[in-house]
C-alpha cells in the first residue's frame, strides 16, 4: 500500500519539477532520494506501519513475499538511476518527466505484486506498459525509435484485449473476479462452464506470454528491444519483465489447477519452444543488441519454470533469478550504451584499451550464462531445481540445461570479441564514474554467486 | 434471452477486431480494431454481470452481485481512454517523420 502511493505522489512530484527546476543535476538529484524514500515507506509496511491504512476488499492481498520484491525491485531501480542519469538527461532538457515515468512503472509493478483480484492485475499490467510505449518513442526524431514504439504500443494494446476476454469468461464460468482457486457456479460439472473457464484460462495465458514475451508470443521483442532507445531497453529488459513473470505465477499458482492436465502440456511447450527460439536465434545476430534482446526471450524462458509447481525452490529461485538477471542486463546494456555502435566489432580489443569494462563485462556475461562462481549460476541452479521439485519429466530439465550449454556459444563470442580479436574499440568517452557504478554491479553479482540466499534470506524472518 | 445469443455477439465483434488488426494497413484503423475488441469484451462483461445478478435474485432478492463486472467495465472505458491518447500521440510523432501511417512501412528493423 505505502508502495503504491508514494510512487505515485513521486511521480506528480518529478512532473512539477521538469516544470519548476532546470538542472539537470538536481533532477536526478532528486529522482534518487524519491526512490530512497520509496524504499523506507515500502520497508515500513514491511514493519507494520502503513501512509494509510484501509480495507482494499480483497482488491489487493500484501504478503510479505510481495512487499519484499517490492523492496528489490526499487534497489535494481536505484541502482539503474544511479548508473544511468547522464544518458537519460541526453535526450531531451526534461529528464524528469522520465524519471516520472519511471516512478509510474514502478506503481505498476508494486500493484503486480500484490493484487488479489483479476481487476488489479490489468490496472497493474496498464500501469506498467503504458509509460513504456511512451519511453520506447523516447526519441523523437529516430525513425527506429518510432517504429518500435507503434509497434509495441499496436502489440501491447491487443494483447491486453485478450487479457481483459480471458478475465471475462473466467468471470462468466466463476461469477468472481477474485484470485481463489475457480468453484463452478452452483450448476457444477457442466462441461460447458469448465469450457469457458478453460478457454478464459488460457486465453490469460497468452496475454501474460505475450506481456513476458515467451515465445510463440515473442516476435515483438527483438523489433522493440532494438528500437529503443538503449537506456530504455536496459529497464523494459529488467524490472518490467521481473513484475510481469511475479504476476503471472500469482494468478497461475492458484489458477493453474482448473486447466488439469492440459496446464503442464501447455507450459512444457511454452518453455520449450521459447528456450528453442531464443537460444537458437541469438546465435545468428550480429547486432549486440538484438542478441541480447534475443538472449532475454531465452532467459524469460528459464524463469518460466517457476510455473511449473509450487515449491519454496520456484519462490525464491524466481527472486534469485529476478534479481541476477536484472543486475547482469542493467550492467552489459550499460557498457553497450558507450558504444558508438551496436555490432560486434565494435568490442574488438576492449581488453587491451579499457581492462577494466573488459573484465567487468566478462563477469555480466558469464552470468548471463551461468558459469559458477557468478550469480547466473544458482539462479539457473534454483529454477532447474524448482522443476524438479514440481515433478516435471527428467526430458525437460535435460533440454534445459542443453539450451544453457548453447547459450554459452553466443555470450563468449562477445568475450573473444574483446580478449582475442585485436582492433580499436569505437566508443564514447567512458567516466571513472560510470566503471566504478558497473563495478559495483559486477561485485554484488559475485557476492550472489557466492552466497546467493542473501537475497532471500530476509523473506524468512 | 439466453446468454449464449451475447456470448456470439461479443465473440463475432471480438474476432472482426483480430481480423481487423491481423490484416488492415492503416495505423488509424488497425486502432479502430483495438477499441472494437475492448468494446466487445465490455459488453460481454455486462452481459455476464446481469446473468449472474439473475441467477443470484432467485437465491437472494436484494442481491448486489453482478456489480463487480460493471465498474470492470468503468476500468476499461478509463484505461482504453489513457491508451488512445499515448496511442494517437504516437501515430503523429510517427507522421510528422514520415507522413505517412502505413503500417507496412514500418519494416526497417526487421534487417
Amino acid at each position: 500500500m505505502n508502495a503504491i502511493i508514494v510512487s505515485t505522489l513521486l511521480g506528480v512530484i518529478m512532473m512539477f519539477c521538469s516544470w519548476g527546476i532546470k538542472s539537470q543535476k538536481t533532477q536526478h538529484t532528486i529522482a534518487l532520494v524519491g526512490l530512497f524514500v520509496l524504499i523506507l515507506s515500502n520497508l515500513a509496511q514491511l514493519n507494520g506501519w502503513y501512509v494509510i491504512d484501509f480495507d482494499t476488499k480483497g482488491m489487493l492481498a500484501f504478503t510479505r513475499y510481495g512487499l519484499y520484491i517490492n523492496t528489490l525491485f526499487f534497489l535494481i531501480t536505484f541502482i539503474y538511476i544511479w548508473l544511468n542519469g547522464e544518458e537519460i538527461a541526453k535526450f531531451d532538457n526534461q529528464a524528469a518527466d522520465f524519471y516520472a515515468l519511471f516512478f509510474f512503472i514502478l506503481c505498476g509493478a508494486s500493484i503486480l505484486t500484490s493484487f488479489d483480484n483479476l481487476l488489479m492485475l490489468f490496472i497493474g499490467i496498464e500501469i506498467l506498459s503504458i509509460p513504456l510505449y511512451i519511453l520506447t518513442g523516447a526519441d523523437k526524431k529516430n525513425l527506429f525509435s518510432n517504429e518500435a514504439a507503434l509497434k509495441y504500443f499496436l502489440m501491447g494494446s491487443f494483447s491486453t484485449g485478450i487479457l481483459l476476454l480471458g478475465i471475462t469468461f473466467i468471470y462468466g464460468a466463476t461469477g468472481s473476479f477474485h484470485l481463489v482457486e475457480p468453484i463452478l457456479r452452483p450448476s457444477d460439472g457442466l462441461p460447458q462452464e469448465q469450457m469457458i473457464l478453460s478457454a478464459g484460462l488460457l486465453l490469460v495465458f497468452a496475454a501474460m506470454n505475450f506481456k513476458v514475451s515467451a515465445a510463440p508470443f515473442h516476435f515483438w521483442t527483438p523489433d522493440v528491444y532494438d528500437g529503443a532507445p538503449t537506456v530504455f531497453t536496459s529497464f523494459m529488459a529488467t524490472i518490467v519483465k521481473a513484475a510481469g513473470f511475479i504476476a503471472f505465477i500469482t494468478i497461475f499458482n492458484s489458477q493453474a489447477k482448473a486447466l488439469g492436465y492440459t496446464w503442464i502440456l501447455v507450459l512444457s511447450f511454452v518453455i520449450i519452444s521459447t528456450l528453442l527460439v531464443g537460444n537458437i536465434v541469438a546465435v545468428f545476430q550480429r547486432s549486440v543488441k538484438r542478441m541480447l534482446a534475443y538472449s532475454s526471450i531465452a532467459q524469460a524462458g528459464f524463469m518460466l519454470f517457476a510455473l511449473y509447481g509450487k515449491s519454496s525452490f520456484a519462490q525464491e529461485g524466481i527472486i534469485l533469478y529476478s534479481v541476477v538477471y536484472s543486475l547482469a542486463t542493467i550492467g552489459i546494456f550499460g557498457v553497450l550504451i558507450k558504444m558508438k555502435e551496436n555490432s560486434f566489432e565494435a568490442f574488438n580489443g576492449l581488453a587491451k584499451t579499457k581492462p577494466l569494462l573488459a573484465f567487468v563485462t566478462t563477469i555480466f556475461l558469464f552470468s548471463l550464462a551461468g558459469i559458477p562462481l557468478t550469480g547466473g549460476f544458482f539462479a539457473k541452479y534454483y529454477m532447474l531445481n524448482s522443476l524438479y521439485a514440481a515433478g516435471a519429466g527428467l526430458w525437460l530439465i535435460i533440454i534445459a540445461i542443453l539450451f544453457a550449454a548453447v547459450s554459452v556459444f553466443y555470450y563468449f563470442k562477445l568475450v573473444q570479441a574483446m580478449y582475442f580479436t585485436s582492433g580499436e574499440p569505437s566508443m564514447h568517452e567512458v567516466p571513472k564514474k560510470y566503471t566504478y557504478t558497473l563495478l559495483l554491479i559486477a561485485i554484488l553479482l559475485l557476492i550472489l554467486g557466492a552466497f546467493p540466499s542473501v537475497v532471500f534470506n530476509y523473506l524468512y524472518f | 434471452m439466453p446468454i449464449e445469443y451475447y456470448i456470439f455477439l461479443c465473440l463475432t465483434l471480438f474476432s472482426i477486431g483480430v481480423i481487423g488488426v491481423l490484416t488492415r494497413r492503416n495505423a488509424i484503423i488497425v486502432f479502430m480494431c483495438i477499441e472494437l475488441m475492448l468494446n466487445a469484451v465490455n459488453m460481454l462483461l455486462v452481459a455476464f454481470s446481469k446473468m449472474n445478478y439473475a441467477t443470484a435474485q432467485t437465491i437472494t432478492p436484494n442481491t448486489t452481485a453482478g456489480i463487480d463486472a460493471q465498474i470492470f467495465v468503468f476500468f476499461i472505458m478509463v484505461v482504453a481512454a489513457a491508451e488512445v491518447s499515448i496511442g494517437l500521440a504516437i501515430i503523429v510523432m510517427i507522421y510528422r517523420n514520415t507522413h505517412s501511417i502505413d503500417i507496412n512501412f514500418l519494416n526497417r528493423l526487421k534487417n
